[in-house]
């Protein structure tokens, strides 16, 4: 499917263009920071892309796309695991003390570290196997993606220090995006839809 | 003492190749009663060789001129040294006014010649938690001080960074802090000898991004409190507005100390990262020391304050 190929090719993309940039030298002085920084984005990117799945389906009737949802989803939790390793890994060494610290006494860390933690469950029964084992279970569970997104976007206004711009844009598509769903517009967009396959998430 | 003059043998002829220095471009280095020309040529001067940055290597020109913080210009490390090129230095005016008793707007040659430029290597350390060594070429901001011959009521010196939105246009949304950027010292502080007004770097103009034509290094303290590219120097009563303690006074506050015993909400200053360019990922982490590893001069400026709250 074109669709999945695309979405494939964009979600690697980024990781090819920090391995060739860290082997050519041209991530700026800390590639690290570059990693965690470049990570960190596309994270938040395909968390948002995931959410906008179901309501651009609704406005377009354009069902299949409902197929790369889980795809949207994996990418977002590999962006952020990747995001968290190069943190926890290069830059911390992996020092248990160091990384708990700054989960207890930085706010923004704490906010990116819960984020995460919200997404491991959705990763991990994200196949075929385990929707079929926790059947209506499975879509109460995987509600915990609106949590994570409007974590991981308070993670990065806490983070940012003076140019606003891109965490309040975050915040904002988060925000349409859920009143997108809501019981008061829903019906709007649900309008002309045939299948049954609104889920949520 | 604190300085150190480099030798010519430190530093690879490519650097010392006077490009566009100040020597050819505002001659004033030439004006500076003999110093001036010797040192630039790396020749002894007279000056004590204690270096106070230990034996750590100066980083590398490239280091120093690509990775900076100078919002003006843009928010990535990158971005200053893309686009400061836009920044006009010459010619530079620097209004002198507040408590003293020789108030005026100095032609930045006049401001500068009646000091003897020396070179020293200091540790700079960013509140972000890297941090690089340097050689600057400068002069005491104490010879300022004393020329403004400064009124006894005066006790602190607040500094203003030039804010031209032509030069310095702005990318993208406005960022939230306030322009122009604001900084201060105590007057105390500002009359130590370890404070330096800079006009070079490895004995060449200092280039745009590291804040051109002139800019405060204080040593001891984190990096954003050595202001850039100044145009106004004001002697005053009360603690001045700065701007990032305005900003964010839970993260900064007006002393900004290197002190790896403060706790900072977004970054641990237990440690920093050394830039260095030999290592796989840039950089070797190294405990951070208290006042940068300048205790022994400055310390003495906080008797009996506690650091933790005047942070
Ligand atoms: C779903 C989870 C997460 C998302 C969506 C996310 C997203 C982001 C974003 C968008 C940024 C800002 C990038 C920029 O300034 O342009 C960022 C920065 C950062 N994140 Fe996360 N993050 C997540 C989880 C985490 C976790 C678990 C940690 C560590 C425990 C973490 C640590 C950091 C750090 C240290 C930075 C700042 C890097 C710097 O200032 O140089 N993040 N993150």
């Amino acid at each position: 499917m074109v669709l999945k190929g695309a979405i494939w090719a964009v979600g690697l993309a980024p990781v090819a263009y920090l391995i060739v940039g860290f082997v050519r030298g041209s991530l700026g002085l800390l590639p690290v920071d570059t990693i965690i920084l470049v990570e960190g984005r596309w994270a938040l990117v395909f968390l948002l892309a995931t959410l906008a799945v179901t309501p651009i389906r609704r406005l377009t009737r354009w069902n299949r796309l409902a197929r790369a949802r889980r795809l949207l989803g994996l990418f977002a939790f590999f962006h952020a695991s990747v995001h968290f390793l190069a943190y926890a890994g290069i830059d911390k060494l992996f020092g248990l003390v160091a990384i708990l610290e700054d989960v207890r006494d930085r706010r923004y860390i704490t906010a990116g570290m819960a984020a995460l933690l919200l997404l491991v469950p959705l990763a991990g029964t994200s196949t075929r196997g385990w929707i079929r084992r926790l059947g209506k279970r499975w879509l109460k569970l995987h509600r915990l993606v609106y949590p994570a997104a409007a974590l991981g976007v308070l993670h990065f206004y806490w983070k940012v220090r003076a140019d606003t711009f891109w965490p309040l844009l975050a915040a904002l598509t988060l925000a349409v995006l859920l009143a997108a769903r809501s019981p008061a517009m829903a019906p709007r967009l649900r309008r002309g839809q045939r299948s049954p396959g609104g889920k949520a998430g | 003492m604190v300085i150190r003059v480099r030798r010519s043998s430190q530093v690879p002829s490519s650097e010392i190749t006077p490009e566009s220095t100040y020597l050819d471009r505002r001659k004033f280095l030439g004006a500076t009663a003999g110093i001036g020309a010797a040192t630039f040529l790396g020749r002894g001067v007279a000056a004590e060789e204690t270096p106070t940055h230990g034996d750590e290597e100066p980083n590398s020109w490239e280091e120093i001129t690509t990775h900076n913080n100078f919002y003006e210009f843009g928010l990535g490390k990158e971005d200053p040294s893309r686009n400061a090129h836009t920044l006009v230095t010459e010619p530079w005016t620097v209004r002198v006014d507040g408590l003293c008793a020789k108030p005026g707007d100095y032609a930045l040659e006049d401001f500068i010649r009646p000091s003897t430029l020396e070179d020293r290597v200091y540790r700079l350390r960013c509140v972000e938690g890297w941090s690089m060594v340097i050689p600057w070429r400068g002069f005491p901001l104490a010879d300022v001080i004393r020329r403004a011959e400064v009124e006894p009521r005066a006790r602190y010196v607040a500094f203003e960074t030039l804010w031209d939105p032509d030069q310095m246009p702005e990318r993208g949304w406005k960022p939230r802090i306030g322009w122009p950027y604001r900084e201060g010292l105590r007057l105390d502080e500002a009359l130590h000898p370890l404070s330096f007004l800079v006009v070079g770097l490895y004995g060449k103009t200092l280039p745009n991004q590291n804040g051109a034509p002139l800019r405060l290094v204080v040593p001891w303290k984190y990096g954003f409190k050595s202001i850039k590219s100044i145009v106004r120097m004001s002697f005053v009563r009360d603690q001045p507005r700065t701007t990032w303690s305005s900003d964010s006074p839970r993260e900064y506050g007006f002393y900004s100390n290197v002190n790896p015993e403060v706790r900072h909400p977004r970054w641990s200053q237990a440690t920093e990262k050394r830039i260095d360019g030999g290592r796989l990922f840039g950089y070797r982490r190294i405990d951070t020391q208290f006042l940068n590893g300048y205790a022994d001069e400055v310390a003495h400026l906080y008797e009996g304050m506690d650091l933790r709250k005047h942070f």
